[in-house]
């Protein structure tokens, strides 16, 4: 009997000595990471073409170091203030920002909103969830009331964010969220985003087995991609259903694609004006 | 004013504005800033300034966004810098940290305000002089240049540039409130002549999986956003491709000493002082402003036939300690002049022991300049 071995089709955007990976068996990373690679294959487009972007946790690891491309691997929460100078020194350039939920709504927050508010053109993916897992299960500000975590002992006292309501307050152009159980609609969206002349923002909830699925009881991989199945619902559906029917439910969708001026291009058109005078 | 990025000629200016004009003439084209007294006006004038220049000001949301942005438009190739005063330096020293261990090149100008903490926004105090040094956490060195007049204000914030630009770091500009304010003569010489250091870039069509980007003592070229070097730019211990190393101790101890050395190895062409003590017995030891209150006693007190000498730190770090040793060789006594409770003080004392004695010269009320005849009297009690 012969085995014959196949590379993965997506084998040439991976950082030839990245031979490993951070994450743990089941995290919902590598599903987030394909449905990226896919959506810029099926662009035309290539990873010269981007400038990637991470802060600190287990979802920056998707393009540190393994994307075969430009890759920033900041501090702490600061990915997208980092970001914001690249594209202001590369406007040509596409910039993604790929990060947690705790690394860009908790430490990070501040530039989250301020980064929708002036309109930047740029993609951000944040993976949520739920927890903070690389540093072994602490509450996060997404985590669901009431959950026990290793900080919150006796249950988690306080309400987690809706990030995407967040982030359409602070006024971003492009909002969707989806789940790793979503990886056809998660490759189409992020088409969408990449291409989106302003700040486009997807929120991806994905598995943590050995940190959320453990403490929540929801368990391994497969059942917590069973669970955002079944909680799952389009936003065309939720539109019909009232507020008690979606209390334990995921809305996943787009939510926000409008026009709006955006800040690199405003900026170019003061620069072009201030040079001409 | 136009779109000249050198205003070439003779001028009245605010030491701030002069900030301004020094990074501008550099080669500046990107700045990120946070409003903050008495450092606003570096801002202001990049503002108005960077965009005719074909460049970019952002007003950020925090200080910890500005470097961050900074860092951000230096790997996107552009020259890049932010003014703050002590607080926002303390607010961005994890960052700072970040371009030290990535190798990032910047400036960032403090615009030193009296502290601790709040403090008196407008008052000048050499309060954040060990800051940048020994600020973020880990083991580092780092280049901090202190102006004494609006001049040096201008020129050693180009000079800055060209540092970072030659060894790929942050440098600090530590310039104060007397200088942020003060309105001096300052001579801007012509754009040929203004001195510009460019950061050695990585050769085209090549990729950091083929070719060393970081960690080489003797600086390594920079693999600049956009240009397909497909660089992987990490904070975090790594090796000289930029390959991350978490594990191993010996990394450790490989990164810290490479970016150590790289500062260390080269300091002579970095530091920088000012000696104007050629037999004299007792020395003026002094930096930033109070240099201007050392020079007037120098003056004064060779009038009255004391030998007064004066020697200028223009760079505090890496500190002149050599040079310290070989002043302390010659004098009997060196008195240090500083705008605080002793700082640099330590430093001194340490590389000229046991040669000489050292003794610390605060000003009577911090924040105010020393009175030369304060100066003076601690000279005469120091012969008699």
């Amino acid at each position: 009997m012969s085995v014959t071995a196949y590379e993965h089709p997506l084998t040439k955007y991976i950082r030839p000595s990245a031979k490993t990976t951070a994450n743990c068996p089941g995290c919902g990373n590598g599903i987030l990471a394909q449905s990226i690679l896919r959506a810029i294959e099926e662009l035309g487009l290539t990873l010269d073409d981007f400038v990637f972007v991470s802060g600190i946790g287990c979802a920056a690891w998707i393009p540190s170091p393994s994307f075969f491309a430009d890759v920033l691997h900041t501090t702490h929460g600061r990915p997208i203030a980092f970001a914001t100078g690249i594209k202001a020194a590369l406007p040509q350039k596409h910039v993604m920002v790929i990060s947690g939920d705790g690394d860009l709504t908790a430490i990070g927050g501040n530039h989250l909103i301020h980064a929708a508010r002036r309109n930047i053109a740029m993609t951000v993916f944040c993976v949520n969830n739920g927890i903070y897992g690389m540093t072994g299960g602490q509450v996060a500000p997404t985590t669901p009331l009431g959950l026990n975590t290793v900080t919150t002992p006796f249950g988690n006292a306080e309400n987690p964010f809706d990030i995407c309501e967040l982030v359409k307050g602070a006024g971003a152009s492009f909002i969707a969220r989806w789940t790793t159980y979503h990886p056809r609609q998660l490759v189409r969206t992020a088409k969408k985003a990449i291409q989106k002349k302003g700040f486009a923002f997807v929120e991806v909830l994905s598995q943590c087995p050995v940190e959320f699925g453990r403490r929540s009881g929801i368990g391994n991989a497969v059942q917590m991609l069973e669970w955002y199945k079944t909680k799952s619902v389009t936003v065309a559906r939720a539109k019909d259903m009232s507020p008690e029917e979606l209390c334990d439910r995921i809305v996943v969708g787009e939510f926000v694609d409008v026009e709006k001026p955006e800040l690199i291009e405003t900026l170019k058109g003061i620069r072009e004006k201030a040079m001409a005078s | 004013m136009g779109n000249r990025a050198v205003l070439t000629g003779r001028h009245f200016m605010m030491g701030n504005i002069a900030c301004a004009e020094g990074a501008l003439a550099a080669g500046c084209r990107f700045a990120a800033g946070y409003p903050i007294t008495p450092a606003t006006e570096v801002a202001e004038r990049l503002a108005e300034r960077l965009p005719g220049m074909g460049g970019t000001f952002l007003q950020m949301e925090d200080e910890i966004a500005s470097i961050a942005a900074v860092i951000g438009a230096s790997w996107g190739g552009m020259k890049a810098m932010t003014a703050t005063s002590g607080p926002g330096v303390s607010l961005m020293l994890e960052n700072i940290g970040f371009a030290l261990g990535t190798e990032t090149p910047c400036v960032i100008v403090n615009v030193m305000r009296g502290g601790p903490t709040t403090g008196i926004p407008a008052v000048e105090l050499q309060g954040d002089v060990i800051q940048p040094r020994r600020g973020s956490h880990g083991d580092y060195q780092i280049i901090a240049l202190a102006p004494s007049s609006v001049q040096e204000v201008f020129d050693y914030t180009v000079e800055a540039f060209n540092l970072a630009e030659r060894f790929r770091t942050p440098v600090f500009v530590l310039s104060d409130a007397f200088l942020g304010h003060m309105r001096e003569e300052v001579l801007i010489p012509e754009a040929a002549q203004v001195p510009i250091a460019d950061r050695k870039l990585f050769p085209p069509d090549t990729d950091t999986e083929t070719l060393p980007a970081f960690l080489d003592e003797d600086v390594a070229p920079m693999p600049v956003f956009g240009r397909g070097h497909k660089a992987h730019v990490t904070s975090s211990c790594h090796d000289a491709y930029g390959r991350r190393n978490v594990i191993d101790a010996k990394a450790l101890d490989v990164f810290i000493r490479k970016l150590n050395d790289k500062i260390a190895k080269h300091r002579d062409e970095i530091v920088r002082v000012a000696s104007d003590a050629e037999g004299a017995e007792i020395v003026l030891v002094s930096y930033g402003s109070v240099f201007r209150c050392a020079q007037a006693a120098v003056e004064a007190g060779r009038a009255e036939g004391l030998p007064l000498g004066s020697f200028k730190l223009g760079t505090l770090w890496p500190f002149p300690d050599r040079e310290i040793a070989a002043l302390a060789e010659r004098a009997r006594h060196l008195f240090v002049l500083e705008n605080n409770l002793g700082q640099m003080f330590h430093y001194v004392q340490a590389a000229a022991a046991p040669r000489c004695g050292v003794s610390f010269l605060p000003p009577r009320i911090l924040g105010e300049l020393h009175e030369v005849e304060d100066i003076l009297k601690a000279v005469r009690e120091v012969r008699s």
